[in-house]
């Protein structure tokens, strides 16, 4: 051959950034993030939570009283790391395991049961709320992201628009075309990957021939970053710099973090099993986000297993709590269905409405 | 009053919304320095900033999903599909996104973007650029389809579908674009969305069309007259929704119906109307409601598109079939 290909070995340059190792050590002091003790206390209360919320979520559907469920167990580091990287008035666009980022932004937790109940006020987001409601469809909100953060730029709001996918996500046309859109506009967005190794079942190593998401960066022209996704520590601290370029007026940041979904791809009928041994599971088990950031905070003095029983507590009680609230709601009516379609409704609707409203009073 | 083609009556009326409202943004390929391929959007970069009316990368379903992200920041988003062949490329963004914002979010957020698109035959494209597409749009909940029939119409047509505070996919047929020339008022003025509009008045036959086949049916008409048939022709104007009051209207008169589209025949717009004329009108008909329309094939290479588009001769051949029935 006459021609090497230019870049060549340039996975090699997308080394994982790390802070906090396996074992609850600082390997990388200079990148530590500026975060207050109240600040990591309040990341570990914020993990543990989430991960109450799962195993609950995954009880109630188990009962037949949650209705969808995507589990997160395994992606706390990677969802609240950077959700907590964000300003109220950030808007956060969310694929469907994104839910607990919503939570942590103001959504109250008897809405995020709704969402998972298919009642739309789960959907409807809290004024204070900046967020579009889970995105279905993979990849289709990774354009809307790069119109959010165009949008922004042009009011000049020291904002930024962050948006999340999983490795499946950077497959889809919509991940080129959005972050290029990002790139070519130099739009403050965050493209979040979380890489959790399956797209449902189909593993990372055949749905590219890249040996990074981040690396894709490159061809679209704008920073890119393959962090340690079990590492909260290091994945703030990625989202806070992006961040930071952004509002800056430096454009969008694509970011890979490297994780793993403990439970099933969701509550309908997954089964793991199929494509992952034992032995893969208790290997990113070992990484675990909370099992290292609590040796990290103990060694600290900041925590304990008595703070950590009380946060449970607290997190069951107030998940109790939101299950009774969303019970309580209204059951969702065709006729406030065709109410919300359009401001003004057309004429086959407005038809539509009136025999609705009769059935519906029946 | 100045005499304006359709492509004209269409800058006029993005100017007109672009010197009205901040928040409206136009953009798409080509848009920007080049006027847009047709040269819709003529002049506008210059005259109201790369800000306000730019150039995109070349990708739809990218343009259609940003447009959904700028309405979030309250923009009013009037992106251009350059042909609407293409918009099979941001199906997902256009049905499956833009057109359930308002739904999905519970009324949090809405998504106030105007689809302009050139479409129709006639004109010897090649594939992909002259297809009707319009029976897939009018099929998705939470969009409004409209096709204005000239320069009249289309600049106060695409004013409303501006102003409307839901996604509007506003087509324009290429061989209307500078074919003639029609009185258009300077200044603004908006035609009612969801409204047809009867174009010309009959008594023995209610033809009902969109697009340029609001042409074809008032030849079909003038023609007829000389042979003693009276049509009343319609203009949907908007083809979702349909406008159905104005059309039973004009059927209790005439007790018959032909419906025209270019699009082909199995499913669309004139299925949907013909549907709704029997189940509303069936003791006023006379005869069955007839439909015009192009073969059930994908749409032809330029050299059989003189037969396979619908025309006149075919309009007054149902007409007649219809009268002897």
């Amino acid at each position: 051959m006459v021609f090497k290909s230019p870049v060549e070995g340039i996975e090699e340059k997308f080394e994982m950034i790390q802070i906090l190792n396996e074992d609850g050590k600082i390997v990388n002091e200079d990148a530590m993030p500026d975060l207050s003790d109240d600040d990591l206390v309040e990341l570990m209360r914020r993990m543990v939570y989430t991960r109450v919320l799962d195993q609950r979520s995954i009880a109630l559907n188990r009962q037949g009283r949650l209705g969808f469920y995507a589990p997160t167990a395994g992606q706390e580091a990677s969802q609240l790391g950077s959700q907590f990287a964000l300003e109220q008035d950030d808007f956060i666009l969310p694929g469907y395991r994104d839910v607990p980022q919503l939570i942590w932004q103001g959504l109250p937790l008897y809405q995020a049961f709704l969402f998972s109940r298919g009642h739309y006020h789960g959907n409807q987001m809290p004024e204070d709320v900046q967020a579009l409601s889970p995105q279905i469809i993979i990849g289709a909100q990774i354009t809307q992201a790069a119109g959010v953060a165009l949008g922004m730029k042009r009011r000049g709001k020291k904002n930024v628009a962050i948006t999340y996918t999983g490795d499946g996500g950077a497959s889809q046309g919509d991940f080129y075309e959005g972050v290029n859109f990002a790139g070519a506009y130099q739009a403050p967005a965050i493209f979040i990957v979380q890489n959790n190794r399956f797209a449902i079942s189909v593993p990372v190593e055949k749905q590219s021939a890249a040996k990074t998401i981040a690396q894709k960066s490159v061809a679209m022209g704008i920073p890119g970053f393959l962090v340690d996704g079990m590492d909260v520590l290091a994945v703030y601290k990625v989202v806070q710099e992006a961040r930071e370029r952004a509002v800056n007026g430096d454009g969008p940041t694509l970011i890979e973090t490297l994780t793993y979904r403990y439970g099933p791809h969701t509550m309908a009928g997954d089964d793991p099993t199929r494509y992952r041994t034992e032995d893969m599971d208790s290997e990113w088990e070992k990484k675990d986000p909370i099992v290292r950031f609590r040796k990290f905070l103990e060694d600290k003095g900041l925590w304990s297993e008595e703070k950590e029983n009380e946060v449970m507590e607290k997190a069951k009680e107030e998940i109790k709590t939101a299950i009774k609230k969303a019970d309580k709601q209204e059951k969702q009516s065709v006729t406030e269905l065709i109410s919300i379609m359009h401001e003004e409704l057309p004429v086959n609707l407005k038809e539509q409405m009136e025999e609705y409203k009769e059935k519906e009073s029946k | 009053m100045a005499e304006m083609t359709m492509i004209q009556a269409i800058t006029d009326a993005l100017r007109t919304e672009l010197k009205n409202d901040d928040n409206v943004l136009v953009f798409g390929e080509d848009v920007g320095q080049n006027g847009g391929v047709f040269r819709a959007t003529e002049g506008l970069q210059d005259e109201f900033g790369e800000e306000r009316v730019f150039d995109t990368p070349l990708a739809e379903s990218g343009i259609i999903g940003m447009s959904v992200g700028l309405s979030t920041q309250g923009y009013r988003p009037v992106p251009e599909i350059q042909f609407f062949g293409f918009v099979f490329e941001a199906m997902d963004a256009v049905v499956g996104q833009s057109a359930r914002m308002r739904y999905r979010s519970g009324g949090r957020w809405h998504a106030p973007i105007t689809i302009r698109s050139p479409f129709g035959g006639g004109v010897h494209t090649p594939e992909l650029h002259a297809d009707s597409l319009e029976g897939f749009m009018t099929q998705a909940p939470g969009l409004r389809v409209v096709i204005p029939s000239g320069p009249y119409d289309a600049k106060g047509l695409l004013i409303s579908s501006i102003r409307n505070n839901d996604p509007v996919i506003f087509l324009e047929h290429m061989k209307l674009y500078r074919s003639f020339r029609e009185e258009v008022p300077e200044d603004e003025y908006t035609i009612d969305l969801d409204k047809a509009n009867v174009v010309r008045k009959g008594t023995d036959m209610t033809l009902v069309a969109y697009g340029a086949m609001v042409h074809s049916s008032i030849k079909a008409a003038e023609e007829l007259e000389e042979e003693g048939i009276s049509c009343e022709v319609i203009d949907l104007r908007t083809v979702s929704p349909i406008d159905i009051d104005t059309i039973l209207e004009s059927v209790k008169k005439t007790n018959r119906a032909v419906v025209v589209q270019e699009a082909q025949r199995q499913a669309g717009v004139a299925a949907g109307i013909v549907a709704e004329i029997q189940e509303r009108a069936i003791l006023h008909l006379e005869a069955p409601v007839f439909r015009v329309t192009a073969p059930d094939t994908v749409y032809p290479f330029s050299q059989a598109e003189e037969v396979w588009l619908p025309d006149h001769q075919d309009i007054k051949e149902k007409v007649k079939e219809s009268m002897n029935f």
